[in-house]
């Protein structure tokens, strides 16, 4: 399988980049790590004219804490956040999670930036992101703006990317320090897309929930904010009854589409107890 | 027609020039320009792991990797793991541990192992089966691939103690 011909450029910064952008509009696409957009131009689904290389843009890349926000370059890898001591110490949820996408050489290649804005529903790092209030940094050649992650994401393979936009940092605070999480996933094999997950963080007073996020993978056209779920769970103890009601809330939104990982019904029942197995995995994880 | 790029290379060590269309895949430039077939065509979608090659350090399926993002790269594959006519820790491993029934999936595998010790020359058992869910294997079941990872660990950290 090879894909269809297409002009390739390997700009060196991100105004060089952001002007081939410009120059070829809509026959351009960015190229990242590269392992879902050259699947698809193997199957002929996509058929970029142009391909904007965005690995030799070392401005891309690195992991680094500035006044409680951690700054995570969009090209940086999978194994880089894996292997990140700043992030196993600060923000372990993102490592959790990275460990649990595709296998060991995809996540050579593989870069949060391009799992974000693919858009791709069945992408992990969006719950992530959600659970964690970050935000992203979208640059144009006409300046840039951040975006929260909760809004960001419109539906299959759409988000708020602008043509000639370039997603060139994603931004989390710092989680506190007693921060509850969990990213539980449900997946046939190695490798696999989520049949369904849940990402959760937490802060626990005592023994009652001060607050929590709860968001949903693959069981929708884009990723799932459990709010109903989120709001019957606050100021509540969290005890079995509660982590029930919350993951019956969690179903009541769900919408997935039946494929080879099963019907609707049984990924709406999965997505039910991911929510339930995040909820006390990051219970067992709080400071009190 | 799509102007063909210049790319430069090394393989094996060895300074290697290409002339290629941007949409070459490493896989059919080292096997078919480069007449290097121990990486293996397999699924050709990323799963498999049979293409696996080291690129720049990274262990990479190069059915998912343009030639064209290989310029100045160092690329390693089975065949530059024997030195002067000895056998590679890992490849010795998988002849004593017999880590292999077909050997299809072998060369993918290795390469995938060798970079593995380099970043965890001990890796447990667990380690080494997460590290290498990756690469695919139908015939062995797993079990004797493990024991071939372990046999070469356990052979590099005595020779690097030399005891």
């Amino acid at each position: 399988m090879i894909p269809r011909e297409f002009e390739y450029h390997a700009p060196k910064s991100i105004p060089d980049a952001l002007g081939l952008l410009q120059q070829f509009g809509d026959e351009a696409k960015l190229l990242a790590g590269g392992h879902s957009l050259l699947p698809m131009m193997k199957l002929r689904f996509a058929q970029p004219g142009h391909l904007i290389d965005l690995g030799g843009i070392g401005e891309l890349k690195g992991i680094r804490e500035a006044n409680g926000t951690l700054r995570i370059g969009a090209m940086t890898t999978e194994n880089e956040i894996i292997w990140s001591k700043l992030l196993q110490d600060k923000c372990p949820l993102l490592v959790e999670g990275a460990r649990l996408i595709a296998d060991p050489q995809v996540r050579y290649k593989g870069t949060i930036g391009g799992d974000l804005s693919h858009g791709d529903p069945g992408n992990d790092h969006p719950a992530l992101m959600l659970v964690l209030g970050a935000s992203f940094v979208l640059k144009s050649s006409s300046g840039e703006r951040v975006v929260p992650s909760d809004g960001f994401f419109l539906g299959s393979y759409t988000t708020l990317l602008q043509p000639g936009e370039i997603m060139t940092e994603i931004r989390i605070p710092v989680p506190a320090p007693n921060t509850g999480y969990s990213y539980s996933k449900l997946k046939r094999k190695v490798g696999d897309y989520a049949t369904a997950a849940a990402a959760v963080t937490l802060r626990m007073k005592g023994e009652s929930v001060q607050d929590v996020a709860i968001a949903l993978t693959n069981v929708g056209a884009r990723v799932l904010k459990a709010r109903a779920a989120e709001d019957s769970l606050r100021g509540k103890t969290m005890n079995d009854a509660a982590i029930a009601e919350a993951a019956r809330l969690a179903m009541s939104i769900c919408d997935p589409a039946a494929d080879q990982r099963g019907d609707a019904e049984y990924k709406v029942a999965m997505a039910g107890e991911m929510t339930q197995r995040a909820l006390r995995t990051a219970r067992s994880r709080a400071g009190r | 027609m799509v102007k063909k790029q210049p790319v430069s290379f090394k393989l094996n060590g060895t300074d290697v020039d290409v002339l290629v269309e941007p949409r070459e895949l490493l896989i059919h430039t080292l096997r078919e320009r480069l007449q290097h077939t121990g990486p293996h065509i397999g699924c050709e979608t990323s799963h498999c792991g049979a293409c696996t090659v080291d690129l720049n350090g990274m262990s990479v399926k190069s059915c998912t990797v343009l030639t064209v993002q290989c310029r100045d790269a160092e690329v390693l594959t089975v065949e530059g793991l024997e030195q002067g006519g000895t056998l590679h820790a890992l490849q010795e491993g998988f002849t004593q541990a017999h880590g292999l029934q077909c050997g299809f999936c072998t060369p993918g595998m290795i390469t995938r192992a060798y970079r593995l010790l380099k970043e965890n020359p001990s890796p447990s058992e667990e380690e080494i089966r997460y590290w290498m869910a990756g690469n695919l294997c139908r015939c062995t079941g797993y079990q004797n691939i493990v024991k071939a990872v372990q046999y070469a660990a356990n052979k590099m950290s005595l020779a690097r103690t030399g005891t």
